[in-house]
This record gives structure tokens, C-alpha cells and sequence, in this order.
């Protein structure tokens, strides 16, 4: 200690700031090396498929010939299941949100409830995919349609949604509840004008994070029996239908080294369409948060 | 004090909070066309009180009363009168400003508008903002978002907002405690306009304040009512000791 001139850096200190900026480059090597890991990935990938990149590889259905094999029936299959998910996940989903945080008494059994909510996020997917296939295609008689996946999907996917909804609504400050109450609205007049659009670029975040999910899932389509080799597009939500992973998969399962490269011109498109997503609620957030 | 009329009354009320008694037995005539001022130290149950005679108590969890209150004859808690009416007649304005993030015009129009009132909406914009004092300051921006407003500004909005709905009465839990000097005495000049044509009730750890525009006040503490009268004679020549010793400052 130096008592003369107490602004002297001590040993002591010297020291804490010596573990301080330790602990600084430990966290900024760890964060780089995530990136670093991920742009591998993406350089692999596009040095192997990017060749086989064109619109022909985007409008051909699967085929023996890798150079005439596309991913069309793939791509559609995946907007097919990405748009019946959400039509089925979103409005359940979001409703499910408004009840537990706006209605709902708070009791042991709603708590009990939201528990599970969160356990249900936390299932392994092949376990939906079980519970599709007795529930969806056998017990209902979907078979293996498009519809089946989407509601396999669905359940998948709706605690994620539910809980973002839920943290995104109990985000909204009670006092403009209050405010909207005092000058005699009901409680739907004060969801449905203040909680609600105040909720909604979390609600959207949730939303397209838990569909992004939906799109990289295989295992429960594989489960519920989607096709591995099809060369048609679904006409309706009844109709079979592959997806972008299971055709990835597909792929990946052979012996030749050209399918290999195919599979990563896929992995391409699949990841394209995840960023874009993951962009649009970046996007979203960003607008809604300088509202 | 018989001479005024009441249009509201605590009969001895008891509110609790999961069995915890917050008011205990309170026995308070609001008289019409006054200013009744609630004060008291921090704790002692006023704005429980005050939130009681709009029924926003209903949103709290476990919370349960006891006694009555009654507006002109009707007892407020009675099972078929329903809350959205409550507050339609009886308007609150909060502590800390809370606009809707909104513009200005949709703040005041909201609340007429879902509650299907008749008339032109501009003029009753209007009329509840040359009320508040605030139109000469925002008629040319009406459509501004309500969140660019000062603090003030914001406060008399919401009491625009409450003025819109052209209630009887108008609950403030402490409006100014948030305010710096200027825009307090803006709303304190209001509410001497305001009570040409309204009832109104103020919550207020501020005894200056409770002293200035009262013309009644109550003085709670630890959730009984230890005196209430003409803010003349509780001020000046308080009946009970608790209540000199908090007025004079000696606690509190």
C-alpha cells in the first residue's frame, strides 16, 4: 500500500485488473470462436454445393441423375408445412398466451400449466413425431399428408410460441392497463387495443424464431413417414410430401460422392431461408422497439 | 358539514389485502362539487382507499371487503353492478403519468369512442383539453404521439382523458408527486376550475398541497381514519393529537 500517494496502482489492484482483462479476451475468444466454427460450416457447405446452385437445381424434382436431381418437390413440401404450421401454431399459440397472462386466475393449477408449458419446450422432437404418427396419421387417418406434419410441427412448436407470446404480453407496463380500465374499457377493449399491439414485435420474434425450428426438423417427419424420393408437388393438405431435410437426409444416405454435393446445395437453400426469417425478426424487433 | 351533499360514501370499510387489513372500518363522506383531500404517511392505506370508490382494487389478487360503499344509493360492491359501469362515472387519474403510446387526439377520443358515446368527437376532444388546461399547447399537434409531451404536459393529458368521459367524479392518487414545481401549480390552479363541475377526490402526501386546494381533508394512518373535516379546521384546529403532530411535520 502506498499511503503516501494513494492514486499508485497497488500490487492488489495490479492484479484484479490483470484477472479483469483476463477474464475480457477469455470472453471475446470464446464468442470468436462460436463465429468461427459457424463460418467453417457455411464455407464447407458452399464450396461443395454452390456449384449446383441454379434455377434448375430449384425447379427439378429428385432424380438417379444427380445433374438432372433438383429440390423443387422439397422446397414446396417445406412452404406447404412452414404455411400450415403457422396457421395452425400462431392463432392457438398466441390465444393460449393471452388467456394465461391476461385471464387466467393465478392458482396452482395454472401454474402447474405454465410449468409444463416450459417442460413441453424442453421434449426431444422424435417424441412429437411418435405422438404424431399414433395420434395424427394413424388414430385420425391423415396418413402421411402434409396436414399430419403440420400439426406434428404444431405441437412442436407452440410452447416455444406460447411462452415468447406470454413474456412478450406481461412485457406491456400494467399501468397503461390501468389507464385503458379507468376510462371504462373492458378487459378484451384493453387487449385487443393497447396489449396487444403494444406485444406484437415479440409476439412476431417468437413467432418466426419457433418456425425457423419447424423448417430444420426431420426427425418427426421421418417419424410420421414424409417420403424420401417424390416427384410430385402436394395439390392439397391431404397430398404426401417431402421436405428440405428429409431430402438433405436423403441425399446424405448415399454412396456417391455427386449426391454429397447436392446436399449441400440444399443445406444452401434451407439456410437461406433460415436467415431470411431470422432477419425479418430482427427487422421486426428493431421497428417495434424504436415505436 | 351536513348542509353538503354526498355523492360518495365509505361505510365503515374494511379492505384487506390476503387477510391483511389495509383499511380498517372507514367511515368517509365524499361531498359533490368539493375537493376532498386524503393524506397521511406512506403505508397508511389512502390509495388503497381512494382505489376502492372505481373498484380498480378488482384487478389485485386476494384482495376482499368488508362494509360499503355507496354512490348516491347504489352500494358499489353489490353483485349486479358491473365495474366498466363504475368507472365510467367515477374517472382516475394515476400517480405517474400513463398515456397510451399513442397521439394525443387518440389518448382523449379512445375512451368515448368504445364506450359509444354520441357527439361530435373533435369538440369533445376539445372541450376535455381546454379543460385541462393543455389545448392552447397542443392544438396544432394533435396528432402527435402523446409520448413526446413533458411530464406535465402528459399528466393533464390523462386528465383530459378522464374529463372526455364526462364522469362525476375524478379520483387523483398523488398526480403532482412526479412533477417538478411549475407544472404542479399548473394542476393544482386546474383543479380549482375543475371542481366547478366536478367531484373531486386527491390522494396526497404532500400537505401543502392537501392544505391549498382542499376544501376537505382526511387524514389516515395505519389504515383507520384518525380525523376528517373542513381542511380549515383540520389544518388549524385539529380535534385529535395524531393529527397536529403530522400536520405541524413532527412525523410523517
Amino acid at each position: 500500500m502506498n499511503k503516501v500517494n494513494p492514486l499508485i496502482v497497488s500490487d492488489q489492484l495490479a492484479r484484479r485488473q490483470w484477472l479483469s482483462r483476463l477474464f475480457k479476451h477469455f470472453c471475446t475468444g470464446v464468442t470468436f470462436l462460436a463465429v468461427a466454427i459457424l463460418g467453417v460450416l457455411i464455407f464447407q457447405v458452399s464450396v461443395a454445393g454452390f456449384g449446383w446452385l441454379d434455377w434448375q437445381f430449384l425447379t427439378s424434382f429428385p432424380s438417379r441423375f444427380p445433374e438432372k436431381a433438383g429440390i423443387y418437390s422439397a422446397l414446396v413440401g417445406t412452404l406447404w408445412l412452414v404455411t400450415l404450421t403457422a396457421s395452425l401454431a400462431i392463432p392457438i399459440g398466441v390465444l393460449a398466451a393471452i388467456y394465461l397472462e391476461e385471464y387466467a386466475p393465478k392458482n396452482r393449477f395454472t401454474a402447474f400449466i405454465e410449468v409444463n408449458i416450459a417442460n413441453l419446450a424442453g421434449v426431444p422432437s422424435i417424441v412429437y413425431g411418435i405422438l404424431g404418427l399414433a395420434v395424427f396419421v394413424r388414430f385420425m387417418g391423415l396418413e402421411r399428408s402434409v396436414l399430419a406434419g403440420a400439426m406434428t410441427m404444431s405441437l412442436l412448436v407452440m410452447p416455444v410460441i406460447i411462452i415468447a407470446a406470454k413474456e412478450a404480453i406481461r412485457a406491456v407496463p400494467s399501468s397503461l392497463r390501468q389507464a385503458a380500465f379507468a376510462v371504462g374499457a373492458t378487459r378484451w377493449q384493453v387487449v385487443r387495443h393497447h396489449v396487444l399491439p403494444s406485444a406484437i414485435p415479440g409476439i412476431l420474434t417468437g413467432v418466426i424464431l419457433a418456425l425457423s425450428r419447424a423448417i430444420g426438423e426431420t426427425a418427426p417427419l421421418i417419424m410420421i413417414g414424409a417420403l424420401t424420393y417424390v416427384a410430385f408437388v402436394p395439390e392439397g393438405p391431404l397430398d404426401e410430401f417431402t421436405a428440405l431435410p428429409i431430402q438433405i437426409f436423403n441425399w446424405t444416405a448415399r454412396p456417391q460422392e455427386t449426391f454429397h454435393e447436392l446436399a449441400a446445395g440444399g443445406i444452401i437453400v434451407l439456410l437461406a431461408i433460415l436467415l431470411l426469417m431470422n432477419a425479418t425478426a430482427v427487422y421486426i424487433r428493431y421497428r417495434g422497439s424504436k415505436r | 358539514m351536513t348542509e353538503y351533499n354526498s355523492i360518495l360514501k365509505a361505510d365503515a370499510l374494511t379492505i384487506a389485502y390476503a387477510g391483511a387489513p389495509a383499511v380498517r372500518a372507514v367511515t368517509l363522506p365524499i361531498y359533490e362539487k368539493k375537493i376532498t383531500a386524503i393524506i397521511g404517511p406512506s403505508g397508511c392505506g389512502k390509495s388503497t382507499l381512494l382505489r376502492s370508490f372505481n373498484r380498480m382494487n378488482d384487478f389485485v389478487a386476494d384482495v376482499s371487503h368488508e362494509g360499503q360503499i355507496r354512490y348516491r344509493d347504489q352500494d358499489l360492491y353489490a353483485p349486479e353492478v358491473d365495474p366498466v359501469e363504475v368507472r365510467l362515472r367515477i374517472g382516475m387519474v394515476f400517480q405517474k403519468a400513463n398515456p397510451f403510446p399513442k397521439s394525443i387526439f387518440r389518448n382523449v377520443a379512445w375512451g368515448p369512442e368504445i364506450n359509444g358515446m354520441d357527439g361530435d368527437i373533435n369538440l369533445r376532444v376539445e372541450t376535455a383539453l381546454r379543460q385541462a388546461a393543455l389545448w392552447d399547447e397542443v392544438s396544432s399537434r394533435l396528432d402527435d404521439s402523446a409520448l413526446n409531451l413533458s411530464g406535465g404536459q402528459q399528466q393533464r393529458l390523462c386528465i383530459a382523458r378522464a374529463l372526455a368521459m364526462e364522469p362525476e367524479v375524478i379520483l387523483m392518487d398523488e398526480p403532482c408527486s412526479a412533477l417538478d414545481p411549475v407544472s404542479t401549480a399548473h394542476i393544482e390552479d386546474l383543479l380549482f376550475e375543475l371542481k366547478e363541475k366536478f367531484t373531486i377526490v386527491i390522494v396526497t402526501h404532500n400537505m401543502q398541497q392537501a392544505a391549498r386546494v382542499s376544501d376537505f381533508t382526511a387524514f389516515m394512518e395505519m389504515g383507520h381514519l384518525v380525523e376528517y373535516g373542513e381542511t380549515d379546521q383540520v389544518f388549524t384546529r385539529p380535534t385529535e393529537t395524531r393529527t397536529e403532530e403530522y400536520v405541524t411535520g413532527r412525523f410523517g
